[in-house]
């Protein structure tokens, strides 16, 4: 959107917004009808799905603008599922998730103003363990205060039900980031994780940029863990906070990539799909799975599966180039093979003038 | 109990954080790497005393004499392998923070689950030296007292290495400046690779004494990791004294805690801690040299 825009490029974007639209409606509707087409494993399959969608893209909102790792996701998922079933006898249901999001964001904003204010570093490790110190505050609380340990929610708001609202929350979150990237916040924040010292030289207020988005992230993941907690009869702290929920974020939107709104949908499906083949037979494969694979992507995927997918895109849309006919790369190839081996520094040195040329330099990267 | 002998057990097990610390700080604040895997190192050490005492019934101290150069050689080889593509590509320290999190994020999982797999889920525990001892009129378990005494041990040796040899010297400089280290001719990726190392030697010693006086199972790595980096923090960044007196701080805050309100809310204690330093003093309490 420049000045320079003509009325015919006015109208290509025009038409090109309104058949996204079109598209996203369209899909969105064909989700819609999911429950009464699937068995009801495919349905508790799909609200899984439908979960850690909106978890990774609200995590993406903060973490992908601002590039700070945020481990705390499962702190506010625990946050609003345990708010719920705390609540849940004496509010209606509706009135219940309002006080988890008003709790989410208010965590968000005290947690956000103390560690965010000071440096980027710190609030990365304080994440880490925020959601523990909850779920060791509220394991103390209920035993102490309350003489509980665990809370039922039963109530009428079936897996159908679920999956709806968790259908809505992911348009919601999807078109959060889509206004994101065109707002003064979404461009204030990427400057950020470019580089906060340039931030701050341009006069953006940097704290209140990234606090402001953070509580927004948390209130997704909040809302998210208050609406799956009445597809579990029986909760505790224990499971409420599950560490492992904001581990499965950092690597399923890693492994989709944070450079498209769509990215993390790529990481979401594989990984959903590969957790419930592993995690009932084999558990601890798939920690060393989830190891291997996060591994990998940092070192050789740094832009995810959309990354991937663009440059297979780029690759094909390219001409084939073939100078000298199809003998010229055979010939290369026959030279290539007919060359002496020389190591002149041995297997070891070999090895590492291989792993160099693997790692792109810092020159290569974005 | 009197609260001079609670705040006495907190100093004991404060010693013990204290060294774990130091190693973290070694990766963190010289070599400049945020080592999330480097609890389960810990957590690999007291499995390797755990079987070494039960099989064969050797001593866990002499047990040390194998799982602490084996560590060594292991954080060595993640230095060498893993780490430096990285330190090699990031451009600044930020990003490299940044990235090494990620690297060492996903090893954790690695490690985790191969321990698991290998070991089982189940708490262990051996019976070494429980038997209580007398001092100044006070009652402790001998394995925590030798296994303070060994802290005290470790990090003196540490302290001497740091502040006595041209080696230390290097290294301290290191920590206030890479690049200023660089110039006055002193090989920064060379020592970085050995500081990294000596913290995951510390801590493989860290994780054979806890070994003794603690239950332990694959997924406490974490637990130590989160310590090391509060009190790391709380002692100021490359700091090795504010280590050590956060890390007694931080024993003798829990030992309160677990004594006088509730023994389920220890981590709470240290991240209130870390909340109050950061708030006041960002830069530890003793700041960073």
């Amino acid at each position: 959107m420049t000045s320079t825009e003509t009325h015919k490029d006015a109208r290509i974007r025009r038409t090109r917004v309104a058949a996204a639209i079109a598209t996203l409606a369209v899909v969105v509707g064909a989700l819609a009808t999911v429950p009464w087409l699937v068995s009801d494993y495919g349905l508790s399959l799909m609200v899984n799905v439908m979960s850690y969608l909106v978890l990774t893209i609200a995590w993406a909102l903060f973490s992908g603008t601002t590039q700070l790792v945020s481990l705390a996701t499962s702190a506010f998922f625990g946050i609003g599922m345990y708010t719920v079933a705390m609540l849940i006898k004496v509010l209606p249901l509706y009135a219940t998730f309002g006080v988890a999001i008003g709790v989410g964001a208010a965590v968000a904003l005290v947690v956000g103003v103390l560690t965010l204010r000071i440096a980027g570093m710190f609030f990365v490790i304080f994440g880490f363990g925020l959601s523990e110190m909850i779920r060791e505050l509220t394991v103390w609380w209920e035993i102490n205060q309350t003489h509980t340990m665990g809370r039922y929610v039963f109530v009428d708001f079936d897996t159908t039900m679920i999956y709806e609202h968790l259908l809505g929350l992911a348009v919601l979150v999807f078109l959060t980031g889509w206004l994101l990237r065109r707002s003064r916040l979404g461009l204030a924040l990427l400057v950020i994780g470019e580089d906060e010292t340039v931030a701050r030289q341009v006069g953006i207020n940097v704290p209140f940029a990234k606090v402001t988005i953070f509580i927004v992230s948390a209130m997704f993941m909040t809302l998210t863990g208050a609406l799956m907690a009445p597809r579990f009869g029986f909760i505790n702290p224990n499971f409420a906070f599950n560490p492992l929920v904001s581990f499965q974020v950092v690597i399923m939107a890693f492994l989709g990539g944070l450079q498209q709104l769509w990215g993390p949908v790529l990481g979401v499906i594989p990984l959903i799909i590969l957790s419930e083949q592993l995690q009932t037979e084999f558990p601890f494969w798939y920690s060393v799975f989830l190891g291997l694979v996060f591994m990998v992507i940092v070192y050789f995927l740094p832009r995810g599966v959309t990354g991937l997918l663009e440059d297979v895109w780029a690759a094909l849309g390219r001409p084939l180039e073939l100078p000298r006919g199809f003998a010229g790369p055979l010939l290369d190839a026959w030279a290539w093979l007919s060359r002496p081996i020389s190591l002149p520094r041995g297997i070891a040195g070999a090895i590492e003038e291989r792993w160099s040329k693997f790692m792109p330099r810092p020159t290569q990267r974005r | 109990m009197p609260a001079i002998e609670v705040i006495l057990g907190g100093v004991i097990l404060g010693g013990l954080y204290a060294l774990v610390a130091i190693g973290f700080n070694l990766q963190y604040g010289m070599a400049r790497i945020v080592n999330l895997a480097y609890g389960e190192f810990l957590m690999g050490a007291a499995f390797a005393a755990f079987w070494m005492f039960t099989l064969f019934r050797i001593n866990p101290i002499v047990g040390m004499l194998f799982s602490v150069p084996v560590s060594f050689g292991a954080n060595w080889l993640i230095y060498r392998a893993l780490m430096l593509p990285l330190v090699r590509r990031a451009r600044t320290r930020q990003q490299l923070e940044g990235e090494t999190i990620l690297a060492t994020f996903g090893l954790l999982f690695v490690l985790r689950g191969a321990a698991t797999l290998a070991f089982s889920a189940d708490n262990r525990y051996y019976d070494y030296l429980g038997a209580p001892l007398q001092i100044f009129g006070f009652t402790f378990a001998a394995n925590r007292v030798l296994a303070f005494a060994m802290a005290c041990v470790f990090g003196g040796a540490i302290w001497l290495v740091l502040n006595r040899t041209r080696f230390g010297a290097a290294l301290r400089a290191l920590a206030i400046d890479p690049i200023g280290a660089e110039l006055v001719g002193i090989d920064v990726r060379g020592l970085s690779g050995l500081a990294f190392a000596a913290g995951g030697g510390l801590v493989a010693a860290a994780g054979t004494l806890v070994s003794t006086f603690l239950s332990f199972n694959p997924a406490i790595g974490i637990d130590f990791t989160m310590k090391a980096l509060v009190v790391v923090i709380m002692g100021g960044i490359g700091n090795m004294g504010g280590s050590l007196i956060a890390g007694v701080l931080l024993g003798v805050a829990e030992a309160l805690c677990s004594y006088y309100i509730d023994s389920g809310l220890t981590l709470a204690v240290a991240y209130a801690l870390f909340l109050i330093v950061l708030v006041v003093r960002p830069r530890g309490l003793f700041g960073t040299p």
